[in-house]
């Protein structure tokens, strides 16, 4: 499978507070709404102008903070497909996966590409090609992979509750 | 027999997953002793039902406690809690703490749910703190707090662990809060990006229950999986007070392997703030004295501990706020409430012009009970200052101790407490 998206890109230890404010936490129920709140404290225009398939850069530390799962379902639903990071912080990093959301961990990545550009990523051999340059990456853990084939944590449960009846 | 020591982290996984040994990288699935869960348990539960589970794994270990917005500010969060209430009594959750009782960790540890050996994983970063009773204990989203709802099993990849070696003696108005700031300064808010921290070494063996959260409940803004103490004499007698002599006691086994070790020696520290908008942008107090302060939080997960409201309350006794400066003291649990009334604290601190809140997270997330106007200061003892965080993306937030909160709200000033002590 192989996906092609824009950049957006950002630098180090982009908070959870930044990609979703905590005063809204337990205001915003639907996620609709919260895309129209993505990244509002850190880049007021990326709401306006993020497309669906668009593709988040950034550098390391990407997602610390709090546990909110609204950080993530704001970037997924405002049309995020793919978030590229040279670390997580770990939490984000399985709340991304849970939420069906594919994160890659490329160190050093973030220097080579700039906001706009076009990438293209080839999920069966693990690379991320940009600006004619590629990028290898390894592949997930066995269960995120599994988790991300289902669409997500709750597709995924749903299944074996299913399996177990 | 493993050939060599493991590692806190590494032992406890490894019974958990019922393995003689496990390795830094290995995929265990372990059934947790407990999952802990607060006002977002409104959102797990919407989750739970659309994964089609219909009851949860065992309704004795699941701990809920709302304190993120309590009592409800607003229809939404009134109704958030009407749901949680509705779903504890549909399933029988027998460990359900309503708006009457504190913040989640703090109850969660004063109810002893907290144990050496036990794993924990809560739906908030902060469930890093029962660390220090020798638990294992992780952040999950809601998403995954609703699979082990369901599911009673969690996945966990077993961290590399680092040591750090804690020694040395505090100098008056120093403590627990400026030696996390001090690593934080040190290694950075990704230092310890997915590890387990082991905190070792004589100060840790000393240290009180509260001082070791504090420096558990930091851990998460080291970016770590966790950070856990070998249970010690407090640990014990924390326990043994509540009826809890069943423990497992573990050593420390010197020959692990640790990913990285540093020794921190605290007698030469001073006290620390982090500055906006990171955690680990850390200054002496001294550096930086004289930064104008309009608000000044005492309290949350971090420092609203008795000990903290002490050192407070010491500095605040026979003072005054300074003019135009808010005090906001909540204390982190009902019992440290009543305890804090009983030692005259809560008097010193009306007296004194503050304004005491109920137990819990109070603004510390931006939600309510004294957020933040365009480009207002609020010094703060809390565990994040992001930019945003306190519900203003204008304002500035510090980090500090208790003793330099209670300093620089009589001030009016970020301010050393030897200045007015």
């Amino acid at each position: 499978m192989k996906l092609v998206g824009r950049v957006w890109k950002y630098g180090d230890n982009v908070n959870t507070d930044q990609i979703f404010p905590g005063k809204y936490t337990y205001t915003i129920t639907d996620p609709a709404e919260m895309a129209k709140h993505a990244m509002e404290d850190l880049d007021p225009d990326f709401a306006k102008n993020v497309q669906k398939g668009d593709i988040i850069v950034a550098g390391k530390n990407f997602g610390c903070g709090s546990s909110r799962e609204q950080a993530v379902t704001a970037l997924k639903v405002a049309g995020i497909s793919t978030i590229i990071a040279d670390s997580f912080a770990r939490i984000y990093f399985r709340n991304l996966i849970n939420e069906g959301v594919l994160a890659l961990t490329i160190p050093g990545f973030s220097n080579m590409v700039e906001k706009g550009d076009k990438i293209e990523i080839d999920l069966d051999n693990g690379k991320v090609i940009a600006k004619g340059k590629t990028f290898d990456f390894p592949p997930l853990l066995p269960k995120m992979q599994e988790i991300l084939q289902a669409g997500g944590l709750i597709e995924y449960v749903k299944k074996r509750l299913e399996k177990a009846l | 027999m493993p050939q060599k020591g493991r590692t806190l982290a590494e032992r406890i996984l490894a019974k958990k997953a019922l393995k003689d040994i496990v390795v830094p990288g290995e995929i265990v699935t372990v059934q947790p002793d407990y999952v802990l869960s607060h006002d977002n348990s409104s959102a797990i539960i919407k989750g739970f039902k659309k994964m089609g589970a219909k009851n949860v794994f065992d309704p004795e270990r699941i701990v809920i406690v709302l304190d993120h917005v309590v009592p409800a500010a607003a229809e939404t969060h009134a109704l958030s809690h009407k749901e949680i209430r509705q779903f504890v009594s549909e399933q029988g959750i027998k460990h359900f703490y309503d708006i009457n009782r504190g913040i989640c960790h703090q109850v969660f540890v004063e109810e002893g749910f907290a144990r050496p050996g036990y794993v924990v994983v809560g739906s908030d970063s902060h469930t890093t703190t029962y660390g220090a009773m020798g638990t294992f204990s992780v952040g999950i989203g809601r998403t995954e707090t609703a699979s082990v709802w369901a599911l009673g099993e969690i996945w966990l990849r077993v961290p590399e662990s680092f040591k750090f070696t804690l020694k040395g003696k505090f100098k008056p108005w120093v403590g627990a809060k400026d030696l996390a700031l001090h690593i934080l300064g040190k290694i950075g808010a990704d230092g310890a990006i997915y590890k387990s921290i082991e905190f070792v070494g004589p100060l840790a063996d000393e240290m009180s229950v509260s001082d070791r959260m504090v420096l558990a409940n930091l851990s998460a803004e080291m970016g770590a999986k966790n950070g856990i103490f070998y249970p010690n004499k407090a640990v014990k007698e924390f326990l043994y007070e509540r009826g809890i002599e069943d423990i497992e006691i573990f050593e420390p086994e010197p020959d692990a392997t640790y990913e990285m070790e540093m020794e921190f020696d605290v007698s030469q520290l001073d006290p620390l703030v982090a500055m906006p908008h990171s955690v680990d942008n850390v200054k002496r107090v001294d550096e930086v004295r004289g930064i104008r302060v309009d608000q000044v939080l005492i309290g949350t997960c971090t420092n609203g501990r008795l000990e903290d409201l002490e050192i407070a309350a010491k500095i605040l006794k026979g003072r005054k706020v300074a003019r135009g400066v808010r005090l906001l003291v909540f204390p982190a649990s009902y019992p440290i409430f009543l305890e804090a009334l009983r030692k005259g604290y809560i008097e010193t601190f009306i007296d004194c012009g503050g304004v005491v809140m109920n137990p819990g997270c109070g603004p510390c997330l931006g939600g309510h009970e004294g957020v933040l106007a365009p480009s207002e200061v609020c010094l703060s003892t809390a565990n994040r200052n992001f930019k945003g965080r306190m519900g203003c993306n204008t304002a500035e937030i510090y980090l500090s101790n208790p003793a330099v909160a209670a300093a620089s709200a009589i001030t009016g000033y970020i301010t050393n407490p030897n200045e007015v002590i």
